[in-house]
């Protein structure tokens, strides 16, 4: 098994997914600068964290025109898994793989902190090895992580269960308290319609060791791990 | 060569929370006369152009591609010759 993690100018959280996935959980990875064109041979693609071009214009905006993006276009299009975390998940939006876009949180704060996070769809590879229902404890570390999308793109969302992570309460309650940032419907994680391309803003790679304080970012890793040996039996 | 003066701010009814805080600062200073703040992004391109049906034409792309997010964002802008 062979995972890629991107190098933008500017990512910051790359060896932290490089760390999570070859030392703890330790499955083949490696790093893939942007000016990349070619992903194949990769069980997964992972769009790291960061402040890629300093943020300018938008977040993600111009990480979106990297050459390296039409290769996961492509890549997602044929089916393959994509994982945007925090600034991946921005590039991603900006990209127009997942839908809606990520605002300025609404308290102007960046927001360092463990997050709880409700599981509110189980049957996607990045959730597959949780329970329904069950609360993640992985933090998050962002400026600009205040999801939106218009009314009807989020009937859209829920109808088709892409709404996989929710920021909730310690039991599970959602409520607006608990949203950190002023996400539309508490949303954390969103997947696409085929579910093979999620963008979450939390970050799983900063919690897969208990001495972190959680290693529920293991929960994450190991569904994709799970998911991908599933369907290599299947073919 | 032309001036294109572009205004990108976000769609009415989200929040700014940016034009807020800049709100309530100016309330804190006295500046009770202020109803609303929004705050936004000024770019400033001068560009060659046979015409201005032409310069306009390439500033929509290049709001469409890149200078706006049509998810949250309003594109506005002036074309001027540039003297």
């Amino acid at each position: 098994m062979k995972f890629g993690v991107i190098q933008f100018p500017g990512s910051t959280c790359d060896y932290d997914c490089f760390y999570a996935l070859n030392d703890v959980l330790q499955v083949g990875v490696e790093f893939i600068w942007h000016k990349q064109t070619n992903l194949e041979g990769y069980d997964g693609i992972i769009l790291p964290g960061g402040f890629t071009y300093g943020d300018y214009l938008r977040v993600g905006a111009i990480a979106r025109f990297s050459p390296v993006m039409s290769a996961v276009i492509d890549y997602a299009s044929a089916g393959g898994l994509v994982l945007g975390i925090c600034n991946g998940f921005q590039i991603l939006t900006e990209a127009g793989l997942l839908p809606g876009a990520l605002m300025r949180n609404n308290s102007l704060h960046f927001i360092c902190r463990y997050s709880y996070l409700k599981v509110e769809n189980n049957q996607t590879p990045y959730t597959v090895s949780c329970k329904a229902g069950q609360v993640l404890k992985i933090p998050i570390a962002h400026g600009d992580g205040n999801y939106y999308i218009d009314n009807y793109d989020l009937s859209e969302l829920t109808k088709n269960n892409q709404i996989v992570l929710r920021y909730c309460e310690k039991n599970g309650e959602i409520t607006s308290e608990a949203n950190p940032n002023g996400a539309v419907y508490n949303i954390a994680a969103i997947c696409n319609k085929e579910g093979n391309v999620l963008g979450m803003m939390p970050h799983p790679e900063r919690c897969v060791e208990d001495c972190l304080g959680s290693s529920d970012g293991k929960y994450i890793f190991n569904s994709i791990l799970n998911f991908i040996k599933k369907s290599k039996v299947k073919l | 060569m032309w001036l294109v003066k572009i205004y990108v701010t976000l769609k009415k009814g989200l929040l700014d929370a940016q034009g807020k805080a800049t709100q309530n600062a100016l309330e804190s200073l006295g500046f009770k006369e202020v109803e609303e703040v929004r705050m936004g992004k000024y770019i400033n391109i001068e560009m060659k152009g046979q015409n201005q049906q032409m310069v306009i034409q390439r500033v929509e792309e290049m709001g469409k591609k890149l200078l706006a997010n049509p998810v949250i964002e309003d594109f506005n802008y002036e074309v001027e010759v540039l003297k």
